[in-house]
């Protein structure tokens, strides 16, 4: 179980990471190439309204939603730092794991703000990649727009 | 209401100049709040589709005043200020919710759902001594009332009696572009919430402003979703406020104005890994993939292509906005359809492929207007004019804006 945990947390660390240090190809290398990925608010979350900010059905979305990030879409200049809190896990079959998150956003300006904070809930495949995900984030609004995932 | 000085110099010619003291002064965000926004114009409050049941409530706003907006039990809609009468606090908080009374939480006076006082705590006060006057008349106190109407599932209100009926304010054009989207009967699917670093005009006029939309958001162009050589147009109605861009994606002339000019906008090479995001289907039966409309001064309904949606842009300060998106589909959505729509919601919204930049770019404007008073920004694309256009290399529907606000501000 030990190992299991240390497996979770050490894949949990590894995706946070990899956004932070800019490296989303790693950070996608992370999933099942059939996954599916969401980053929704707890307010639709819990009333049980679908819609998302960020939904990828299978890998090759999210690959499109990285190629868009660094081909299409215009944003400043900014970084992520993640704190991710150690994962609950229940050891399945499948691997599922909750985690709490922060995120800080820091611009190029320098100004740096407490930009998410939520839970990660996350299945996992027998190699333990990332087969679903859900990025339920608590804070309701979202400052300005979110270009790097959460 | 006193009256102001001049708030402003408004240099011409005619509506092609907008100075940049509107979206910075704070003098004319305050008169906006009373002559806007408590002024002869409909807001919008909520879906009717967010009021399913009788006896039920929504906390909404109109400018920054808070409003609760309500169904009662014969399923009338209601609406009035969310302050209590007595010392000024919510009387509802959270974003709504079910019951025949609404409580002030601080000292529990209560509400009908018109906005009615109906109860005083301890208005005889407590073993005789204490209490309110005999003469307290409930009725004379209350929160303002604003008056109430719907179309195809819109609510929205007004506090002024002089502004016309709201199917004249959203006149025949609006109205049936607006029945378009909203002619059956609706399944919400959420809400995302927005913060803009920037006044609420600056996100108003980015959604007017048809020429950008091709050139900042690079994802759109590159798929040939929104080129500015699709067929296309902007309507914009008599008063200039509201407004309709449309485009049919299937119709692209494959002219080459965009290589040619060697803009960012266009990626030859860029390819989608997964492209059923983009493939949409003509749910409405007239090819038109996308259609953005507004209606003064505060109202956004969204196609683009099957991800459907109203936005209510809500001021918050001189240099912050609310932005609230409501995603919605229909009851008789069948299961492909709605899948359909929560893809193509990765579009639009605060991480949208082709609107993210939206969120952000009022904020240059607001940075990059700083140290400039008496300096205004050139919008003269399409000519001077305020007129329905072919095409959508035009600025005609922010100089509409602009002719709006200022018959509404006097300036």
């Amino acid at each position: 179980m030990s190992g299991l945990q240390d497996a979770v947390d050490g894949l949990f660390a590894r995706y946070a990471m990899a956004i932070d240090d800019d490296r989303l190809e790693d950070w996608l290398a992370l999933f099942a190439e059939d996954c599916r990925y969401r980053i929704a608010a707890r307010d639709n979350v819990e009333a049980g309204l679908p819609v998302s900010v960020v939904y990828a059905d299978g890998r090759a979305m999210l690959a499109d939603r990285v190629a868009a990030l660094r081909r299409a879409n215009i944003y400043e200049a900014q970084r992520y730092r993640h704190v991710i809190g150690r994962a609950l896990v229940e050891p399945g079959p499948p691997v599922a794991a909750r985690a709490g998150y922060h995120v800080a956003r820091i611009m190029r300006e320098g100004d740096l703000m407490l930009f998410s904070a939520g839970e990660y809930r996350t299945a996992f495949d027998e190699e333990l990649r990332i087969r679903e995900m859900t990025v339920v984030y608590d804070n309701a609004r979202i400052d300005t727009l979110l270009a790097l995932p959460l | 209401m006193q009256t102001t000085p001049q708030l402003l110099a408004w240099p011409g010619p005619g509506l092609t100049r907008v100075p940049f003291e509107v979206y910075r002064d704070r003098a004319l965000y305050d008169a906006e709040q009373e002559r806007l926004f408590r002024g002869p114009a409909w807001h919008f409050l909520c879906m009717e589709a967010e009021l399913p049941e009788p006896e039920s409530w929504r906390t909404t706003h109109v400018g920054e005043t808070p409003v609760i907006v309500s169904r009662d039990r014969q399923g009338a809609l209601h609406a009035f200020e969310n302050r209590c009468a007595h010392r000024g606090a919510l009387i509802c908080l959270g974003e709504g919710g079910r019951g025949r009374r609404l409580q002030c939480v601080y000292h529990a006076w209560n509400y009908d759902l018109e906005g009615n006082l109906r109860g005083v705590a301890f208005e005889g006060g407590i073993d005789g001594a204490g209490g309110m006057p005999k003469g307290f008349d409930k009725a004379k106190h209350g929160p303002r009332k604003l008056r109430v109407a719907a179309y195809s599932g819109l609510v929205f209100g007004t506090f002024s009696a002089d502004a016309p009926g709201l199917e004249d304010w959203l006149g025949p054009e609006i109205r049936t572009r607006l029945a378009r989207v909203l002619g059956k009967p609706v399944r919400l699917l959420g809400r995302h919430r927005q913060m803009l670093p920037n006044n609420w005009k600056l996100y108003v006029e980015n959604v007017k402003d048809s020429y950008h939309a091709s050139l900042l958001h690079s994802f759109f162009a590159t798929f040939r979703l929104n080129r500015l050589s699709q067929e296309g147009g902007v309507e914009v109605d008599e008063s200039g406020g509201h407004h309709v861009s449309w485009s049919r994606m299937q119709t692209d002339r494959a002219s080459d104005d965009y290589e040619k000019s060697g803009l960012r906008a266009w990626k030859e090479d860029y390819a989608l890994a997964d492209p059923r995001l983009i493939r949409g289907r003509d749910e409405f039966g007239d090819g038109v993939s996308l259609q953005i409309l507004t209606v003064f001064p505060t109202f956004v309904a969204q196609q683009v292509q099957n991800a459907l949606a109203v936005r209510q842009v809500v001021p918050k300060g001189v240099d912050r906005t609310e932005l609230l998106w409501t995603y919605y589909g229909f009851e008789d959505d069948d299961p492909e359809l709605a899948e359909l729509r929560l893809l193509q919601a990765n579009m639009v919204g605060p991480a949208g492929f082709i609107s993210m930049e939206d969120g952000a770019v009022g904020g240059f404007v607001r940075r990059g207007a700083a140290g400039a008073a008496g300096l205004a920004g050139v919008v003269e694309m399409g000519g001077a004019g305020v007129e329905s256009q072919r095409g959508r290399a035009t600025e005609t529907s922010v100089r509409g804006f602009w002719k709006a606000w200022r018959a509404v501000m006097g300036l």
